[in-house]
């Protein structure tokens, strides 16, 4: 079987000022977003409560909802998640009441109206660790930034590190724009999904950039945007079907995850997709405007590649 | 050129016999057993133990499947879960307090593997239910407790050198000292300043006012919070000791914070009750003029005398107690049993500080003949644990408690002068509970994701790439075993985003593969021969899989290093992830690829799927 049957180069370079418009909007919307609406904190970053409980039946939500409010807990939310059976309590930070305490209340206060409560998970987060997380994430953030653009920068050249955390920080961005406009809840497992995105959408980059450098050696006589649209078209095959792989495995997790991976799923979902066009339709066209050439990037490949020649074949081939 | 030296086979076939050999012990499955240890450091469980615990359950009929002894204590297997609760019970009953029994599961490995250091994967808490909880200890407190008992201190030694003060206060963690004069200040800092060299005095004139200020110094602080937390650690350990929990970890997490995980626990109010529990000690002076019995009869209807306090000491009998402070529990720094040279009998070696030696001292010297009375104080009770009488004065610190009936008691008070109390008050910040029911459902969930998705990458992988695509599929699958043998390994903990990373990571790892396929293919769409296209494609393939993997790295060691909980536990199974799938994409695949093409004749076609060449 062979599912890319591409006869020509297909001339995406072409589509640059297109391509980028879209992108330029989603990520403005995304922008919007998370400016207007915010993401949702989940209690790891905002401190608070959340009680996952189950019953033996269907659970009454107005009856656990009057057992919360009885206990002075007015700025709580119940609902139901998975099954009819299955509630999810949260509970904002309270200043008199410690976080040991919160739980043991509730606890309390619903095994007193229905004594099959079985509280499954309990996760409470006190603020002073909330902050903690927060400016962790962003640092961790930063540094895998700061690596991948540096480690481009001595394999590649400046310009495609440029060009690959711009077009990787985008699809970040669109996650984020993603969780703003729906408002899935934004917890340590979806971070650790949104930092996993980054570095497997440059590692897509990085493919792409490869080939653009192996042509450059190889189509002497190609100008730039060719020699860019060669190196997609050739690896286009390999960037869809490795993301329906990956996306098959991450769609599994989507179905038999459960509640705490899902999130975590979405937003590896969102990443790949957004990855596949990022990494091929905004990392090269960028690389292009900044003047990626022949010049700057076979410079320092010849040097190396005048060790190699004699005993690699491939010197022979870039001879045209 | 297709083919291998002898070496890279035997490499790659003993890499994957090592991760059979540590992947195995994940599928033995585990059995209800019950884990008895010792109580006190000083009872030891041993060979004895080991017998008394047989003795025990063959007198009360209960089926065991094995029994035997380590580093923590007796453990025994049963069959069910029944005759598990039922041992328990009976090895509590019969074993008294100086031990303690816990529920447990063990892996049913068999000996062999564990002789050889395999063990199944380290589970986390939400994937084997526990509480965890993170306990922030309050050093401001600790400073402030620091700071109060300068304020005393100050007292005493201005009174003995008799200068003359008219105002003693702590201002947070500054105490001020007001005098009439200057000279007064300067006389009084000559003195403070030699006997309490760990502090930094100023003086300042406030109004009319002289202030002496004196305020503890970097160093000092330091000290005083690296004690406060080592105390509230060991005495962590011991409350949870009494808790009966197999495997607690308890931990310190930077400066001023304490990890306390409990797997198995369910009765979370309990662990909360026993963790933020305050306890302090106190020494103080025994009422001798009020030790008549019917004064103590009387206090004990309820007319204590002013001035004291009635308590019930070990055996419950009443003593009256001063109120007076004499030295609270932070000025020890270390006490154990020991044995008096003289009599031979038991007592408790207890070292007090520089400061505490100093008030000691003098106490013991006004009060030759007395008794002192050592009080543990909770929540709800206090207890007076021994009431020694004060033999001679005692300078230099090491204070020596007679008194005790047996070894056993030394060492239980010496745990509870050394360790019964909390050098500060802590809070829990962080609290997270799993039920067992849920850590199952996740383990289910987290290997449903990882089996079903492999299952439909590798059917899909097999459709498009024929034989290649098999070759993928097998690689994927010792990548899946090496990952496993190394998480096994490590004992790293695996926790539910860990198994998200392992489904991932495979998902992931499969680009290699494709990768390589791909370049092949299409070495053979220009035309190169099925050798040298299998050769090219992955040599070329190569430097790509690299760098694309190099990047992912840089995303996983950052995760690593920044991350914390459930961020920690998906960037160690993400790092190992890259790096056994670099193995097995390149080597292991090249080496069945070889096996299967490198030592035919002639190879006139690769079954690699149907090739398109335009025209």
């Amino acid at each position: 079987m062979e599912l890319f049957r591409i006869k020509k180069d297909i001339p995406f370079m072409s589509y640059g000022r297109i391509t980028t418009a879209i992108s330029l909007i989603t990520f403005l919307l995304a922008i919007f977003f998370l400016y207007s609406k915010g993401l949702n904190y989940g209690v790891d970053f905002t401190g608070g409560t959340v009680m996952e409980v189950h019953y033996p039946q269907a659970a009454n939500i107005d009856g656990i909802r009057k057992a919360i409010d009885g206990i002075g807990l007015k700025d709580a939310t119940v609902q139901n998640f998975g099954t009819s059976s299955d509630v999810l309590i949260r509970l904002p930070l309270k200043k008199d009441l410690s976080i040991a305490q919160l739980s043991e209340t509730v606890t309390k206060a619903l095994q007193a109206t229905d004594a099959s409560a079985e509280v499954r998970r309990v996760e409470s987060v006190g603020s002073q660790v909330g902050d903690e997380l927060y400016s962790n994430g962003g640092l961790a953030l930063l540094l895998v930034c700061a690596g991948i653009m540096a480690y481009l920068a001595i394999r590649f050249e400046w310009r495609f590190a440029v060009a690959a955390i711009i077009a990787n920080m985008h699809d970040v961005v669109i996650i984020l724009g993603f969780f703003a406009f729906f408002q899935w809840e934004f917890n340590l497992t979806v971070l650790a999904a949104v930092l996993a995105v980054l570095g497997y959408s440059v590692n897509e980059s990085v493919v792409v950039f490869d080939r653009v450098r192996e042509n450059f050696r190889k189509m002497r006589k190609a100008n730039v945007v060719q020699v860019i649209d060669n190196a997609i078209t050739r690896t286009i095959s390999r960037t869809i079907i490795t993301h329906t792989m990956t996306q098959t495995m991450v769609g599994s997790m989507l179905l038999f995850g459960g509640q705490v991976l899902h999130n975590f799923a979405l937003a590896l979902t969102i990443g790949i997709l957004f990855g596949i066009y990022s990494s091929v339709l905004v990392a090269c066209p960028i690389a292009m405007w900044l003047g990626v050439s022949r010049a700057n990037l076979i410079g320092d490949i010849d040097k190396k590649d005048s060790d190699k020649k004699s005993a690699n074949k491939e010197g022979a081939e870039a001879t045209p | 050129m297709n083919r291998y030296p002898t070496w890279k086979y035997i490499l790659v076939a003993v890499v994957i016999l090592i991760g059979l050999l540590f992947t195995i012990p994940n599928f033995y499955g585990e059995s209800p057993a019950v884990q008895v240890s010792a109580t006190k450091a000083t009872i030891k469980a041993d060979a004895d133990l080991l017998k008394k615990v047989e003795a025990t359950l063959q007198l009360a009929n209960i089926k065991f499947n094995g029994m035997f002894l380590d580093a923590n204590g007796v453990k025994v297997r049963f069959e069910n879960t029944d005759d598990q609760l039922k041992a328990k019970d009976k090895l509590i009953a019969n074993l008294g307090k100086d031990y303690t029994v816990a529920l447990n599961l063990l892996s049913q490995t068999p000996n062999w593997l564990l002789a050889i250091g395999a063990k199944p994967m380290y589970l986390g808490l939400d994937l084997r239910g526990g509480v965890h909880f993170l306990l922030q200890v309050d050093m401001k407190a600790a400073l402030d407790k620091a700071a109060e008992s300068s304020v005393g201190d100050f007292r005493t030694s201005l009174r003995r050198e008799k200068i003359n003060y008219f105002g003693i206060a702590r201002d947070g963690q500054k105490v001020e000292v007001k005098f009439e004069s200057a000279d007064e200040v300067e006389k009084a800092r000559k003195i403070l300043s030699k006997d309490y060299s760990d502090l930094t005095f100023n003086d300042a004139l406030d109004g009319k006012e002289h202030v002496l200020n004196a305020t503890i110094g970097e160093a000092t602080k330091r000290k005083i919070q690296e004690f406060a937390l080592k105390q509230n650690l060991q005495t962590l350990h011991n409350r949870i000791n009494e808790l009966g929990v197999a495997e607690p970890i308890v931990q310190q997490q930077g400066f001023d914070r304490i990890v306390v995980q409990l797997p198995g626990v369910q009765d979370t109010a309990k662990a909360k009750e026993i963790l933020g529990r305050t306890a302090t000690l106190e020494i103080r002076m025994v009422d001798e003029d009020k030790k008549d019995f019917a004064t103590l009869e009387a206090a004990d209807k309820g007319h204590v005398p002013f001035g004291d306090e009635l308590y019930k000491n070990r055996d419950g009998q009443p003593i009256l107690v001063k109120k007076n402070v004499v030295l609270t529990g932070d000025r020890i720094t270390d006490a154990g049993p020991g044995v008096n040279q003289q009599t031979g009998r038991s007592v408790v070696n207890v070292t007090l500080d520089g400061r505490g030696a100093g008030i000691f001292k003098n106490v013991t010297r006004d009060n030759v003949g007395k008794r002192m009375a050592i009080l543990l104080i909770e929540k709800n009770s206090t207890e007076v644990i021994t009431a020694p009488v004060i033999n001679e004065e005692i300078g230099g610190g090491h204070v020596q408690i007679s008194g005790m009936d047996n070894a056993q008691e030394a060492t239980d008070i010496s745990l509870l002068l050394r360790a019964g109390a909390l050098a500060a008050p802590m809070e829990i910040i962080e609290e997270r509970t799993v039920g067992p029911s849920m850590g199952v459902e996740n383990i289910r969930r987290g290997v449903h994701s990882t089996l079903w998705g492999f299952a439909t990458i590798a059917v899909m992988m097999m459709i498009y790439y024929m034989v290649f695509g098999g070759v993928s599929v097998l690689a994927l699958g010792v990548n899946l075993l090496l990952l496993v043998a190394l998480l096994s390994m490590l004992q790293a903990t695996l926790t539910l985003p860990g198994l998200a990373a392992i489904a991932l990571a495979l998902g992931m790892a499969i680009d290699a593969n494709v990768l390589i396929n791909e370049r092949i293919r299409e070495e053979l769409r220009n035309g190169n021969t099925p050798q040298a296209s299998i050769s090219a494609g992955y040599d070329r393939a190569f430097d790509t899989i690299i760098d694309s993997n190099v990047t992912t790295l840089i995303a996983g060691l950052a995760l690593f290093m920044f991350g914390t909980g459930p961020i920690k536990g998906f960037a160690v199974v993400h790092v190992l992830g890259i790096l056994t799938s670099m193995f097995s994409a390149v080597l292991v695949s090249r080496a069945i690829v070889n096996l299967i093409y490198g030592y035919r004749r002639k190879v006139s076609k690769l079954s690699i799927g149907q090739i398109y060449k335009p025209d």
